[in-house]
């Protein structure tokens, strides 16, 4: 066989694919007939594709299709995550917070900084903000390690982190938090974490 | 004679006509899942369950870990389903997850002198009888084995380039078109590959 054409060979498997040119099997049918070596090859090349043909089919386990389900994982879809965040705001703010913000915010609460939202017309007095009378304050204050004193009138939120609220004729639209406790704080600002998550998602 | 050809045409029309029910069942199931509901997904894992495991376990050896592979490719297959193109045929993306999932598992298993001998491997099909002498089991003990056995352990002495065309063409039934698809090669390469399989199987079926 080693003086055969390699292209007899190509042949072979071209005649196998079932993808031969009348001219090119005509070629190997009279190389065949002349050549005992590649008739030889040209039978086992054969009985080597009945070989693999006998192959029996086989099938899965019994319980497949029951653990394959068993494996999905469970909140799967993007759209399904993005509806269960919608859903449950506050969870997300907690996860968030726990994960990038503790540290931080801890951290700022024991350091009894005082300070206070930037807003004009606010009087400051040691650590007592006063909003003048006559004056009127439109947006939300925070005041943190202070007391505030309201004389005049606030269009928003007031919320005293570790302070006292004080007020004789105010006007406040808003709510009025104090808060006092580590955990009261941590609530309030996952809160507002939770908030933003919401305006996030929608 | 008429009543014959009436026969022959419906036969062809009911072998289409499975086939398009088919995709359409499981793209029905596909909008389902994407839609929410995983329960819709077993359906698609009964379809095609024998298929799967039996691509992996030719290609594997291995019942337990066939098995597993089937698994994760299921698994994988849910995961990025919205990726699909539901224009295409599904079995192809399926089998091509499966089959990667096979090969990266085969490779982890080889030493690296293997896996650089078959980059390298050009035409010389010597080379192969050599590299898979390793797994090689005593002639007596090979003419001993039930046929059923004898194939998978011929099949799995094939460099696994040649394994998976052998497996996709030869077991699976598929054609060149979706083996070039599923592998992501071109027709030519998967010309070649079946050629030297069959070459490699031959030398191996004969060399006692
Ligand atoms: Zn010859």
């Amino acid at each position: 066989m080693g003086t055969c054409p390699q292209y007899i060979v190509d042949y072979m498997q071209e005649y196998l694919d079932g993808d031969i040119s009348r001219e090119n099997e005509q070629q190997l049918k009279q190389h065949l007939q002349n050549c005992a070596s590649c008739r030889q090859h040209m039978h086992e090349l054969s009985d080597t594709v009945a070989f693999v043909k006998s192959a029996a089919h086989i099938t899965a386990p019994p319980h497949f299709e029951s653990e394959v389900m068993k494996r999905l994982p469970k909140g799967k879809s993007r759209v399904g995550v993005q509806r269960w965040f919608r859903r449950h705001p506050i969870l997300v703010a907690v996860a968030v917070f726990f994960l990038f913000m503790s540290t931080s915010l801890i951290g700022s609460y024991q350091n009894n900084e005082f300070s206070v939202t930037k807003q004009p017309n606010l009087v400051l007095d040691g650590q007592t903000v006063i909003v003048p009378e006559g004056v009127i304050v439109k947006g939300d204050i925070v005041v943190k390690n202070g007391d505030i004193i309201v004389e005049g009138e606030v269009d928003g939120n007031i919320t005293v982190i570790n302070g006292e609220y004080m007020a004789s004729t105010a006007v406040v639209t808003g709510e009025i938090e104090e808060i006092d406790e580590v955990f009261e704080w941590l609530w309030y600002e996952i809160k507002s974490m939770a908030n933003t998550v919401v305006e996030l998602f929608q | 004679m008429k009543l014959f050809e009436i026969s022959f045409v419906n036969i062809s029309d009911q072998k289409g006509g499975v086939g398009y029910k088919m995709d359409a069942l499981v793209n029905n199931r596909i909008k389902q899942v994407l839609k929410g509901d995983q329960n819709a997904y077993s359906d698609i894992v009964n379809l095609y369950q024998h298929k799967l495991y039996q691509i992996c376990y030719r290609m594997l050896s291995n019942k337990h870990e066939a098995e597993d592979i089937a698994q994760e490719a299921f698994v994988r297959a849910y995961i990025n389903l919205h990726t699909f193109d539901q224009k295409r045929k599904f079995s192809t993306w399926l089998y091509r997850i499966a089959t990667n999932l096979c090969i990266d598992r085969i490779r982890k298993k080889k030493p690296d002198y293997y896996l650089d001998a078959e980059v390298a491997g050009t035409e010389g099909l010597d080379m192969y009888s050599q590299l898979s002498s390793n797994d090689k089991l005593p002639d007596d003990q090979v003419e001993q084995m039930e046929l059923q056995d004898r194939i998978q352990y011929e099949i799995s002495r094939l460099p696994d380039k040649y394994r998976s065309v052998i497996v996709l063409k030869y077991m699976e039934e598929l054609s060149l078109q979706e083996i070039s698809e599923i592998l992501d090669l071109p027709l030519g390469t998967v010309k070649t590959r079946i050629h030297r399989g069959r070459e490699a199987l031959r030398k191996q079926l004969n060399n006692l």
